[in-house]
């Protein structure tokens, strides 16, 4: 790791957040140019994480075990100063959240990032926040990052306007500004017992921390943990998540697939790095309320999934399944269960991405009187209204049999989400449940976990196949919905992705195992922090 | 002192949690403003309480041990500024939401007309 290559880390924040403050000096009506600039910026982060997976694989070796790459901001030796660490987790997180971002940028440019100013900015934005989040080795910078993502957030659920939007971010934004709190508590207290921020650094000092004070550590640890649980949706603090996602525009909510598992890859991370076998009195102290809060998520998004009477509604409990079943499945623990854990996060947000960028197109015939108050008049005098106003035909091309397109693809989906053979959603499952029967005795909240994972895999089927027949099958009087290529792209390539995980399921297996071996092995990361070559001096 | 600082950070929290818990935008707004308060209070309190020391570190070798720990100083500098930024868009959502449906509820519609 030489001359620019090692400035690449920083890459996937620095390029989003400088982009989106360039887009800001033009005018909303060149509209042909910030779509382009933003493409080509969401294009070159997709390349960014496939460089980043070379540099920190030595190469693309799947099973060779390679060391995490930390960067030092500001040229300070760690602890003193702001790291990034790049390792196999979090490449595997920037991968997946630009070939999202990627297909949902796509997909908003058919007609959605019209109807209302600054979608481009606030989309890059976020996408700055997520990637800097998942790069990030210290907790303060964490939490700057998780409000750069929320600031951006806020923007794009108010993104189109409308009542239902307005009332859903209000709650939306008092929630997270209260959880940003919750997670500010945290953060002082874990500093008040360590003296230290740095992710490498506490992992070093936790199990020095002298007895009286572990209470203040682990209840410091609770409550950001209690902040990041509510990003991710775990019941009862889930309330929120269906209502806002179903509210915010398609292309805005399959991004928002992401954010819960920012949550996710936190907890993991510091569960793994701060809480594993070696940190004395404080190891795995969580992991009992991992599994127990993530299997009710799961029976409460399954109910959802099943009383939910919208498609998005449907997606909405999916991501609460979903995330339901990581958190359990971190809470038990070991490498195998990991790996399988991995491969589900990747599956099941790749294909809910697709759900929700489905979800207009069907609906779209059935609820047309319903779609229209979307376009509303400005909130405020400065908003650029003059696109809405332009007439819809430009939406595209008219394909004979959109409707059987429509089909193929919500079928698809169905059986991805439901994890019903032979797609991704199946070998996700299918590991998951293999790794759960590895150990020789089997626990009954494994038994429990094993069980919720197949009910809700039928719940999920039951739900779709009631919206779909509703949607699809029932034959409507007027024309089918007008549909053009450039929807239809990014929904194919999102169901491409999942078919891709299909076949090469055995590589991405075995990247998974080693990930999940790496995360096992705190060493590493705190070496790799520890040395961290400065800028003008040899690397190690 | 640290009596002191434990009781304004005791009362700035319980008098945000009651706001917050409000049916009106408004109290919602200053209750989180308060909790914010009560939380940057909080940070400060980590670091140890001092009087009289400054947290800047003089040239050459000094004794930390007369010196105020300045990172929470600097936690605390930025979660003003983040918290600042974020009730002001709050508020901006309040009036949108006020314009929109007409009352002030956080429902956007009276509970009990």
């Amino acid at each position: 790791m030489s001359g620019w290559m090692q400035h690449l880390i920083v890459a996937p924040i620095l390029l989003p957040l400088a982009v989106s403050g360039l887009l800001l000096a033009f005018d909303e009506r060149r509209r042909t140019l910030k779509r382009l600039v933003s493409l080509a910026t969401v294009a070159a982060l997709v390349g960014i994480a496939v460089m980043l997976l070379w540099l920190v694989t030595d190469g693309f070796g799947l099973d060779a075990a390679s060391a995490p790459r930390a960067y030092l901001l500001g040229n300070w030796p760690a602890p003193f100063g702001i790291v990034l660490v790049a390792d196999r987790l979090s490449v595997l997180m920037l991968l997946l959240t630009s070939v999202l971002g990627f297909t949902a940028l796509f997909y908003a440019i058919a007609r959605w990032d019209r109807s209302g100013p600054r979608f481009h900015v606030l989309f890059l934005l976020l996408l700055a926040g997520i990637n800097g989040a998942f790069l990030t080795g210290d907790i303060f910078n964490l939490f700057v990052f998780f409000e750069v993502l929320l600031a951006a957030s806020y923007g794009l659920v108010l993104h189109g306007s409308g009542i239902e939007r307005t009332s859903a971010s209000l709650h939306y934004i008092a929630i997270n500004i209260a959880t940003s709190l919750l997670f500010l508590i945290g953060v002082a207290m874990i500093y008040a017992a360590t003296g230290t921020l740095n992710m490498a650094d506490l992992a070093e000092r936790i199990p020095e921390v002298p007895s009286e004070d572990l209470a203040i550590l682990q209840g410091g640890a609770a409550i950001l943990g209690t902040a990041f649980l509510v990003k991710s949706g775990i019941w009862p603090l889930s309330f929120w998540l269906s209502r806002t996602y179903a509210a915010a525009a398609p292309p805005v909510a399959a991004l928002f697939a992401i954010m819960t598992k920012v949550g996710i890859y936190v907890i993991l991370r510091l569960t793994s790095l701060l809480f594993g076998n070696a940190s004395g009195g404080v190891a795995g102290f969580a992991d009992s309320w991992l599994i127990w809060a993530g299997l009710a998520t799961m029976v409460y998004g399954t109910i959802g999934i099943l009383s939910a009477r919208t498609l998005s509604r449907i997606a909405g409990h999916y991501i609460l399944v979903s995330s339901g079943t990581l958190l359990a499945a971190i809470g038990i623990g070991g490498h195998a269960v990991t790996a399988a854990l991995l491969f589900y996060l990747v599956s099941s947000t790749l294909a809910v991405g697709a759900l929700y960028l489905i979800i207009e197109p069907v609906g779209r015939n059935v609820e047309e009187e319903d779609k229209t108050p979307r376009i509303l008049e400005p909130v405020f005098d400065d908003e650029y209204t003059g696109a809405l106003e332009e007439d819809e035909d430009e939406t595209g091309i008219v394909i004979p049999g959109t409707i059987a397109i429509l089909g193929g693809g919500f079928i698809f989906c169905t059986l991805l989400l439901s994890g019903l053979p032979p797609l991704s959603g199946f070998i996700a499952k299918f590991a998951i449940i293999d790794a759960l029967f590895g150990p020789a005795v089997i626990t009954p909240t494994s038994w429990l976990l094993i069980a919720i994972i197949i009910c809700s895999g039928l719940a999920t089927l039951i739900g779709l196949t009631r919206a779909g027949i509703d949607l699809l099958w029932t034959p409507a009087e007027d024309s089918p919905p007008r549909l053009s290529v450039i929807e239809v792209a990014p929904i194919g390539l999102l169901l491409a992705a999942c078919l891709a995980l299909m076949v090469c399921a055995g590589p991405i297996f075995l990247y998974m195992e080693t990930t999940a071996v790496a995360l096992g092995d705190r060493s590493a990361y705190i070496e790799a922090v520890r040395h961290a070559p400065r800028a003008g001096e040899a690397g190690p | 002192m640290e009596i002191v600082l434990a009781l304004a950070i005791g009362i700035l929290t319980a008098s945000g949690l009651w706001l917050l818990f409000r049916p009106r935008t408004f109290q919602v707004i200053l209750g989180l403003s308060l909790l914010s308060y009560a939380v940057n209070l909080f940070i400060l309190a980590a670091g140890r309480l001092r009087t009289d020391a400054p947290p800047i570190v003089g040239k050459g070798a000094a004794d930390p041990a007369l010196y105020a720990d300045p990172v929470p100083q600097a936690l605390v500098l930025t979660a003003i500024v983040i918290s600042f930024a974020t009730t002001a868009l709050l508020l901006v959502v309040l009036l949108a939401s006020r314009g929109l449906t007409g009352t002030d509820h956080v429902d956007g519609e009276e509970s009990d007309p």
